[in-house]
């Protein structure tokens, strides 16, 4: 295993020492270094410390583990791969994300998985075991995100305003949405066992990355959110 | 010639940092310095600066005033001035280290100043207004001169350069403060000079800010109605008047204060219960000019304490941490690792939710 102390270097160089050398890689002691991983497709990173801003944008393939919480912009527009966070998200992660899975134990930040999409057999996926903030999946337009709720702190499973312009995929929230507002145009219900189907096999996942009892978790009753029709802003754009 | 703030906008991130000891101990600048690195990206160089409270114990009970004057002339007039409402109990230049990061200083100078009581009679205000008006009076009306911060037993040292920098250079290591907070700025509407630098001060009040004020103008408006004179154009100022006009003069809390600058949605007050809604329907329709819209995370520093704010979409980001008897606040999770590995209670705060912190009473 390679080993990057990232103590004794800078952004730039952390980055062009991780795209050159071949096989997995640690990277120690990260206090805040921007872009790890970006663009990356074939390697695995294990981190500790708490990496920057956009950990693994535009990731396509790689798959990148940290042990603590991650910062602002996780996965940005990422294509493929993994990130597992052992921690806490910030801000917007997977925003624009188009493939690939990201994989949160603890809660994330506002305008988790804003502008998702997905397209053929492309589908990106997001959980989150915690809470989110507010805007979730704000003008969501394809793929998966599934928010588990799992802490005991009695607050709300997501923030104000979430869905706001979804016109595609799916989100599942489990447990009781008490207080979650679903904006007009999208449609909230209970999920059936046809649509937990789709998601079981990544939620399985989940626990069993984090160690969490699936069958605990999958015990729960789910509510599942889509937009109210196959394309609710048709009216609104041109025609397509 | 270059063109100062308040003659120019130029139509574009920051850093923010701090942290406070809930029992008043001192601390040493050098870790808030350090805070920085980790978010250096977060600024380009031109303005960088920060503030420390109970760093004048010695002559804790003068107004601390630090200056910048473009030249002589200027000093000697803003003297004359100063002459005229307080007696100078001591005036120094700031000390400084010369580093080549840092140039183009002003004159930087810092007056220890007790207020005549017979001028503030005259006046018919009470003291901290008196001084508050001699503060604006020099930013207005006394070209080359301009009062960096002006409150008891606190300062704030900024300049053009990395945060980094311009903590070596003003010595920080040499202060001990129980509160530090700290700016890295990118400026965005306006040309970097080093009064439009953060930390803004009037009195002990204090605001470091990363994002930028759309109300700017609404804002402005207001509380120009109030006697306090927008001089730079970067909307931080108006953030600084806003807090002493609400806190000071108009006596509300810092959660009311709070509740009026990132008022909730409407739709958000409805869900209330009706006490609470209808003490936050009081707030925005009372003060309604000091809404603050678009993107901003601000730590407001004053005499025994911190508030935390970010706008009520959160549109800038802003983490909560904690250990032992200190907290810390920071643009990112890092700038607090730096501070304290071990930090504990790591949060994001919501929007629009007030994070206040107070020094015990007695220990500061």
């Amino acid at each position: 295993m390679n080993i990057l102390d990232a103590r004794t270097t800078d952004n730039a160089s952390l980055n062009e020492s991780l795209r050159a050398l071949s096989g997995s890689c640690s990277i120690i002691g990260c206090v805040g270094e921007r872009f790890i991983g970006a663009g990356l497709s074939d390697k695995t990173i294990d981190i500790s410390g708490t990496p920057g801003n956009a950990l693994g944008a535009y990731l396509n393939g790689a798959k990148i583990i940290v042990h603590g919480n991650a910062q602002d912009a996780v996965g940005d527009t990422m294509n493929a791969g993994e990130i597992i966070v052992h921690g806490n998200a910030g801000d917007a992660p997977g925003y624009a994300m188009r493939g690939g899975k990201i994989y949160i134990k603890g809660n994330a930040g506002y305008r988790a998985g804003i502008h998702m999409k997905e397209y053929l057999g492309k589908l990106p996926v997001i959980i989150i075991g915690g809470r989110c903030g507010s805007f979730l999946g704000e003008y969501q337009a394809g793929g998966l995100i599934v928010v588990l709720g799992l802490n005991n702190d009695g607050k709300r499973i997501v923030g104000n305003f979430p869905f706001a312009g979804m016109h595609g995929g799916k989100v599942f929230l489990r447990g009781r949405t008490d207080g979650v507002i679903f904006p007009d145009k999208v449609s909230a219900r209970t999920a059936t066992n046809e649509d937990m189907m789709s998601v079981e096999s990544y939620i399985k996942e989940f626990c069993s990355v984090f160690g969490i009892n699936a069958d605990e978790v999958l015990s729960s009753p789910f509510t599942v959110v889509t937009p109210d029709s196959a394309n609710p802003y048709k009216r609104m754009y041109v025609e397509n | 010639m270059l063109l100062k703030e308040g003659q120019i906008r130029i139509p574009s991130g920051c850093a923010v940092s701090a942290v406070i000891s809930r029992e008043g101990n001192l601390m040493s600048g050098e870790k808030i310095v350090a805070s920085m690195a980790p978010m250096h990206e977060r600024s380009n160089g031109l303005g960088g600066g920060f503030a420390g409270y109970g760093i004048y114990p010695e002559m804790a009970e003068f107004y601390a005033f630090h200056l910048f004057f473009d030249d002589k002339e200027s000093k000697k007039e803003c003297e004359t001035y100063l002459k005229e409402g307080f007696e100078i109990v001591k005036a120094e230049p700031i000390p400084v280290r010369k580093i080549p990061a840092i140039t183009d200083e002003p004159i930087i100078f810092r007056y220890f100043l007790s207020p005549l009581r017979s001028r503030i009679a005259d006046a018919q205000v009470d003291e901290r207004e008196f001084v508050a008006r001699a503060i604006i009076h020099i930013n207005v009306k006394i070209d080359g001169a301009y009062v960096v911060s002006g409150g008891k037993n606190m300062g704030v040292f900024k300049a053009v350069g990395y945060p980094e920098d311009v903590g070596e250079f003003y010595r920080l290591d040499e202060y001990s403060a129980y509160s530090w907070t700290a700016h890295g700025r990118y400026p965005t509407n306006t040309p970097g000079w080093w009064g439009g630098a953060h930390p803004f001060g009037l009195l002990d009040f204090t605001v470091v800010h990363n994002g930028e004020i759309s109300s700017y103008d609404a804002n402005r408006r207001f509380i120009e109605a109030y006697g306090y004179k927008c001089t730079l154009q970067t909307d931080t100022e108006v953030f600084t008047y806003i807090a002493d006009y609400l806190l000071r003069r108009k006596k509300l809390t810092l959660e009311e204060t709070a509740n009026v600058i990132a008022a909730p949605f409407w739709s958000t007050i409805e869900r209330k219960s009706p006490e609470e809604r209808e003490r936050l329907t009081y707030l925005r329709n009372v003060f309604s000019g000091l809404l603050v819209t678009g993107p901003f995370s601000i730590i407001l520093g004053f005499e025994g304490g911190l508030m935390a704010l970010n706008d009520r979409l959160k549109l800038r980001s802003m983490v909560v941490a904690e250990k032992d008897d200190r907290v810390f606040i920071a643009s990112e999770e890092a700038a607090i690792r730096v501070l304290e590995p071990d930090a504990v209670n790591v949060r994001a705060p919501e929007g629009g939710e007030p994070v206040i912190v107070r020094v015990q009473e007695g220990k500061y």
